[in-house]
């Protein structure tokens, strides 16, 4: 039995993959976008939602989420994480394996697909383990991962940094068509850094994280894929140094692509202010001229996604001193209304960010989503970009309340999300 | 005393297939067809070697290979000694040099050797006056499997000329492999390699062998499969992830065969792992060579000793 169509009206569509923004409908029929723009034949029985000028979009895809399911459901639920996507746009979670168990069984990424699945009101698909138990030393099931569902190999927060297990994972991935993600932080650089190496911590009397800490692993990483040919996505680069070693494997035509977090776009090390421990990340907000080059960066397609990283914390792991305190922040619901902070500094065009957020993540991991065109799946999202609204930590829908945006003055609110053709928040008045 | 047959073969020592032309690996196979006769009569036991030393030099462990020779030699007559490492001199920090020079000071007539380093042979060749026989170094050459895979082909299908031999598994740490890539390109077949790219030498491509990461576009047409052994320390997560997945993705059972010819035939140089790269369905199956393999494998190695025999001085 099919579902009542549903005619999105009077939208600004806005079409990221080809750049492309028009006035008119949109009508969803048994999960797909089947027909769009000015001339749109009204489906006499479809049921009618009227955009009133706002942007109707693909669905935010957000490679690089945290759930504490299994193993932390009083973080996160695979059920909560999927209702504060909705309230943000995103139709999209890529969960990380960073679970209890860890994500490196096939029987593991089964089950968190069927629960998300019965749980979740948004699609969430699981990256798994690139090494077993995270532990860097041994490589997963990759192809048995990947027929379970599995979109990506990542060891989540943790960098490989034994460079012959990244290259036999590099090699052998390829034999797959596996796409490796790396979060590249080389934790002995790291040491007990906290936060940005620079003035900024001098003056907190803080250890800093050097940008060598990202630049060479990265670099590392680079060369083996060059050797290897492996696909591979470095989840975020933080700094402009990074941005220049990307553009330039970019230009010799290596199967690399990278990621932004939406903190190191909207925010810098000052924001940290008095010792802020939500703003205690990884990798750290650099200075503010780092975040003009991955605003630049962005805009010339050097980072192709950005991603909220979101990373529910509670108040035992986060109500600390800094230097104690543990890395993360939530993201979901606030990517979106942030992401458009850089539209309104005039920063980047509406169509490049939302390329970011959702056609360039559906490329990478292969997904048929990130597109609004005849056929494509009906992942949408409705929003005003312009409509102002003071964030409330306690209205959130996470579980978890550790956002760096508590009481910032965000524009850009979700109206309606849509999954698979199902209204799945809505924020209209009945 | 001389009742060496004419000299087929040009050279003294057998260290790999590497070297021989394609008349000296005839040579050899038509000695061996030869010999699988003798092994089938009741009276075993030729004289060809008779009042020789031949020591079987073994510095990994070895069952199937050693006793083939030990065999082989016995069968042409010669007094056989069997020296492994656990019992020799190497243990007390004894150099391979040491011990070469050791070992010809007894007089020996011919050395069969095995050792865990590429090169290692060609070394101790260099040491001794005796012949030497190359039963494996390293990742390098094991020609005499090479041989008697040859003659197993040979023998089941007439060729190898023309022959689809697809070698699958871990190319990368196998002699086998590469002295039967050497062997069967020589002698005119097409070799196809087959293996996760962890397990394939990163520049193979170069050396000119198709290769396949896909275990049935690989096998797609073979005549012949010729599985290799997944060493245990290979097999969690450092080269493959785990034995459950190298068997879905790389193990010979029934349904990745049925990729290769109705008339396909499977060989294993053992000892196999069953369940990790060969299915006890295929192994035991009526398509398996494997334990042909194992009796050519006495025939080839006294055709080899007996060529090599024909260079043996006489005083």
């Amino acid at each position: 039995m099919s579902e009542q169509p549903i005619l999105f009206t009077n939208a600004r569509l806005v079409d990221p993959a080809g750049g492309r923004e028009t006035r008119g409908s949109l009508l969803v029929r048994d999960g797909v976008i089947e027909g769009l723009g000015a001339q749109v034949e009204a489906a006499a029985d479809a049921r009618v939602i009227d955009c009133g000028g706002q942007v109707l979009a693909p669905g935010l895809i957000d490679m690089r989420a945290f759930i504490g399911e299994p193993g932390a459901a009083h973080r996160e639920t695979l059920k909560s994480a999927g209702e504060a996507a909705a309230a943000g746009g995103v139709t999209t979670i890529v969960s990380m394996p960073d679970t209890n168990p860890v994500l490196d069984d096939p029987a593991i990424v089964d089950f968190v697909t069927r629960r998300a699945r019965d749980t979740s009101i948004v699609h969430i698909r699981p990256a798994a383990a690139l090494t077993k138990g995270l532990k860097g030393e041994e490589m997963a099931e990759i192809g048995l991962l990947q027929e379970a569902g599995a979109v990506a190999f990542t060891d989540g927060l943790r960098s490989v940094t034994n460079a012959q297990v990244m290259r036999r994972a590099l090699t052998y991935a390829r034999d797959f068509g596996a796409l490796i993600v790396h979060h590249v932080e080389d934790p002995d650089l790291v040491g007990t850094g906290v936060m940005n190496e620079g003035e900024f911590a001098t003056r907190l009397g803080m250890p800093g994280i050097p940008r060598e800490a990202e630049t060479i692993m990265l670099e590392r990483d680079i060369r083996l894929v060059r050797l290897t040919g492996g696909r591979y996505h470095a989840a975020m680069i933080s700094c402009a140094d990074s941005v220049e070693i990307v553009r330039d494997a970019k230009a010799r035509g290596l199967p690399v692509t990278c990621g932004v977090s939406i903190n190191n776009l909207a925010l810098n090390e000052n924001d940290i202010g008095d010792y802020r421990t939500f703003l205690k990340l990884s990798p750290p907000l650099r200075t503010e001229d780092d975040r003009q080059a991955m605003i630049e960066a962005v805009a010339d397609g050097t980072v192709d996604v950005i991603v909220s990283d979101h990373n529910p914390q509670d108040v035992e792991t986060k109500r600390l001193p800094f230097a104690e305190a543990a890395n993360g922040a939530v993201g979901l619901e606030t990517l979106l209304s942030a992401a458009l902070r850089l539209l309104h500094s005039e920063r980047l065009a509406l169509p490049k960010i939302l390329r970011a957020l959702s056609t360039r993540p559906a490329e990478i991991l292969g997904l048929p989503s990130g597109r609004l065109e005849q056929g494509a799946p009906a992942d949408l999202v409705v929003f005003d970009p312009d409509a102002p609204y003071v964030l409330d930590k306690r209205h959130l829908r996470s579980l978890s309340k550790n956002t760096p945006f508590d009481e910032a003055r965000l524009e850009g609110q979700v109206t309606v999300t849509m999954v698979a053709g199902r209204i799945v928040f809505d924020r209209r008045p009945n | 005393m001389n009742n060496a047959p004419p000299s087929v073969f040009p050279h003294r020592h057998l260290l790999g297939i590497e070297g021989l032309s394609p008349l000296d690996i005839q040579a050899l196979l038509d000695l061996a067809d030869a010999q699988v006769e003798v092994s089938r009569q009741v009276e075993k036991k030729k004289t060809t070697l008779r009042g020789r030393t031949q020591i079987n030099l073994f510095f990994e462990p070895s069952t199937r290979t050693q006793s083939s020779f030990e065999i082989a030699g016995k069968r042409l007559g010669a007094d056989v000694m069997n020296m492994s490492v656990a019992s020799s001199s190497v243990k007390k920090g004894e150099t391979l040099i040491d011990t070469a020079a050791t070992l010809n000071a007894m007089r020996p007539d011919l050395i069969i050797v095995r050792h865990h380093a590429a090169g290692a042979v060609h070394l101790l060749a260099q040491k001794v006056d005796c012949s030497v026989v190359n039963a494996g170094d390293g990742a390098h050459e094991h020609p005499t499997q090479a041989l008697l895979d040859a003659l197993t082909i040979r023998r089941n299908k007439g060729r190898i000329q023309g022959l689809t031999v697809a070698i699958c598994g871990d190319i990368l740490h196998s002699r086998v492999a590469r002295s039967n890539m050497i062997l069967l390109a020589a002698m005119g077949a097409r070799v196809r390699l087959v293996a996760p790219s962890t397990l394939l030498p990163p520049v193979i491509g170069r050396l000119g062998f198709e290769t396949f990461t896909d275990m049935r576009q690989g096998l797609e047409g073979a005549d012949i499969v010729m599985m290799l052994r997944l060493q245990l320390e290979r097999m969690n997560g450092s080269f493959v992830p785990s034995v459950k997945e190298y068997f879905r993705f790389y193990g010979l059972d029934q349904e990745k065969l049925s990729y290769a010819k109705p008339d396909a035939l499977v060989m294993h140089p053992g000892p196999m792992n069953r369940g990790v790269e060969i299915s006890s369905e295929v192994a035991d199956g009526a398509q398996s060579l494997i334990r042909e393999q194992v009796e050519m494998g006495v025939a080839v190695r006294m055709a080899v000793l007996e060529a090599l025999a024909s260079h043996l001085p006489n005083r």
